[in-house]
């Protein structure tokens, strides 16, 4: 049968016979893998919104949507409670926007300047010490800014109370910084290496380049990097714990300690607060509150990048 | 003669018209300077000269050295064609030209790029100074995520032109030049990535030439598009003649043909053949290039 060269080369070439029935399967079964595990994320995730709202309307048949939102007082836990958001709100976005204003600047221009600038050497060295101090646990940070940021603040702010928000604020701004520069930069780095040489071509200097090509042409990855980070500070708990005092308090003034909506929640849920109490209720509600605020940023984030989407 | 002709002894300074229609190859004709270099011709053309490439040799950062003694000139407002198989360093010729290559690490020029009348080496220039009067277009369509208009005066705006009559005359004038303003004059404030991918390398056609450059590299413009497209841009290129000088790499020999006047044929990082592109498809002086034109190569 196999006589020449060639009717080997073909017979050596030919699938088996049940090649096509057990690729066939190999894909089918694939794909039921890859499915279960995205219901599995969807399942979950409906089960927390399930809880949370749940949960919520429990407290909100007990406390008034109205108060909830209008009262300027948080005090769940006293004879005479007052549940008003707004002090968890405003320390939760003072604290934010303190480490917001640091990390998404400075990640900007770190990001800049290791994928337009910095030297193979360089980025190979700093990469690894930003994703290790990605690594550092939140409560170390924490103590940072309790223990040693707190006291040099005071140094240079006479009357700087001992929990403020500022502190806090400024170390986790740093410690979302690797975060922020690392996203920033590979978005920046995965624009293609034509684009840039377009801009030389022109006359472009190395920073215009950065920042009238480069970033527009990553801007749907920035956006998405910032958007991260938003949820991030919004989310954080351990470093506001520590640092801010833990203390509900309706201001906006980062020299005033106040407690956030997740050290709120630490609180309670660690503290000896009854089960099915109206005070343990009352962290599903907040806890609510939160889970909006960062669909809120994911959506603006997502309808962003849909914006400035680009086809390169 | 001039004395960057000496400079490669073995030089003809020959008007092709005057050539005799029937020497096709210059084996014999004059002595080689060394025995490895037994086939090159360089015609001294009689037009007013642009750039002047004198020895040039070029190293890479890993130390590969894709460009070998090169000697060239650059007619003044003029299109030059440069063809040579895969690999042989068009390329890396023409970003030699706008220091391009000064965007890496560890490479090296050796050699000169006289600019005429000015009589500077090019490559002694700060390269940011030299990009802003040597133009540039890339194979691929590489438009900015700007709108038409923006992109059209990307160029302008980072020379400090901020006038906007200015700006729009400039705008208009680069485009209608690049054959694009009727597509577009509706829609200059849209992305340009809404643009078909002819149509953004005529606008960045239209980026490079608002800026009036003195010299304008082409590599491989047309190598992405459909023949329309292509057809378009040949034209602007021949319109262009007389304008702008232009080097353009191009791979399609017809191409070559049709929109340039001269052409330098390129092989392993050297130059074989600079010609009148007439001369040079019809009676080429070498037999390499003979073989490359008529396909018996590779
Ligand atoms: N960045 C680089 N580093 C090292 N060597 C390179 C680099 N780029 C190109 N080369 C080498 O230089 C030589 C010339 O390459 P070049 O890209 O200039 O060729 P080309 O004539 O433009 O080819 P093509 O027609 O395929 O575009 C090749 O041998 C290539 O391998
Ligand atoms: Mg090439």
């Amino acid at each position: 049968m196999l006589n020449t060269p060639d009717d080997q080369l073909r017979a050596a070439v030919t699938p088996a016979p049940n090649f096509l029935r057990k690729r066939a399967m190999i894909d089918k079964l694939a794909r039921c893998i890859l499915f279960a595990a995205a219901a599995v994320s969807v399942f979950v995730t409906i089960g927390i919104v399930y809880i949370l709202v749940s949960e919520s309307l429990v407290f909100f048949e007990n406390v008034s949507l109205t108060e909830f939102l209008t009262s300027t007082t948080w005090t769940p836990l006293f004879a005479a409670p007052s549940f008003g958001i707004w002090p968890l709100l405003s320390g939760t976005l003072t604290v934010s926007a303190i480490a917001l204003s640091i990390a998404i600047p400075l990640g900007l221009l770190l990001a800049i300047y290791m994928s337009e600038y910095a030297p193979p050497k360089v980025r190979e060295a700093v990469k690894p010490v930003l994703e290790m101090l990605e690594g550092v646990p939140t409560i170390v940070y924490g103590y940072f800014a309790l223990m040693m940021v707190t006291p040099l603040l005071q140094a240079f702010i006479p009357g700087l109370p001992g929990f403020n928000m500022l502190s806090p604020g400024i170390v986790m701004g740093i410690m979302i910084l690797p975060y922020t520069t690392s996203l920033s930069e590979d978005a920046m780095r995965a624009v293609p290496r034509e684009l840039r040489e377009g801009a030389y071509a022109l006359g472009y200097s190395r920073f215009y380049t950065a920042i009238k090509v480069v970033i527009p042409a990553a801007i749907s990855g920035i956006t998405a990097a910032f958007i991260l980070a938003m949820s991030r500070a919004v989310g954080e708990t351990m470093v506001v714990a520590i640092a801010a005092g833990q203390m509900a308090n309706f201001t906006f003034n980062p020299m005033e300690g106040a407690a956030t909506i997740t050290t709120f929640i630490v609180q309670v849920s660690l503290g000896d607060v009854r089960h099915g109490s109206i005070g343990y209720q009352s962290i599903f509600a907040v806890g609510l509150v939160l889970f909006l605020m960062t669909l809120l940023f994911n959506v603006i984030g997502f309808m962003l990048r849909r914006r400035y989407r680009l086809a390169y | 003669m001039t004395s960057f002709s000496k400079s490669i002894g073995m030089m003809k300074n020959v008007s092709t018209t005057a050539e005799p229609v029937a020497t096709k190859r210059t084996h014999s004709a004059p002595p080689p300077a060394s025995a490895g270099q037994e086939d090159t011709w360089l015609l001294e053309p009689e037009e007013e000269l642009r750039a002047r490439v004198s020895d040039l040799e070029f190293w890479y950062g890993d130390g590969t050295q894709a460009i070998q003694k090169l000697n060239m000139p650059l007619v003044d407002k003029r299109v030059t064609a440069l063809i040579g198989p895969s690999g042989c360093g068009k390329s890396t010729f023409l970003r030699c030209l706008n220091r391009m290559h000064d965007l890496y690490k560890g490479v090296k020029y050796s050699g000169e790029i006289t600019l005429m009348p000015e009589n500077v080496n090019l490559i002694e220039l700060d390269p940011m100074v030299v990009r802003l009067r040597v133009g540039m277009v890339f194979q691929k369509p590489n438009p900015f995520p700007k709108t038409i208009y923006e992109n059209t005066i990307a160029g302008l705006r980072i020379r400090g032109i901020k006038k906007r009559a200015v700006l729009d005359e400039m705008a208009e004038k680069s485009l209608r030049q690049a054959a694009l303003w009727d597509e577009v004059k509706d829609r200059l404030h849209q992305s340009a990535l809404s643009l078909s991918g002819g149509q953004q390398q005529r606008l960045c056609i239209a980026r490079a030439l608002a800026v009036q450059p003195d010299i304008l590299l082409l590599d491989e413009p047309t190598s992405a598009l459909d023949p329309i497209a292509t057809a378009r841009i040949e034209d602007l290129l021949n319109e262009l003649e007389g304008q702008v000088t232009i080097l353009m790499v191009t791979h399609n020999m017809q191409q070559a043909a049709r929109i340039s006047n001269y052409t330098a044929y390129m092989y392993m990082g050297q130059l074989v053949e600079f010609n009148e592109t007439d001369a040079l498809f019809t009676r080429p002086k070498c037999q390499r290039t003979e073989d490359y034109i008529s396909g018996r190569f590779g």
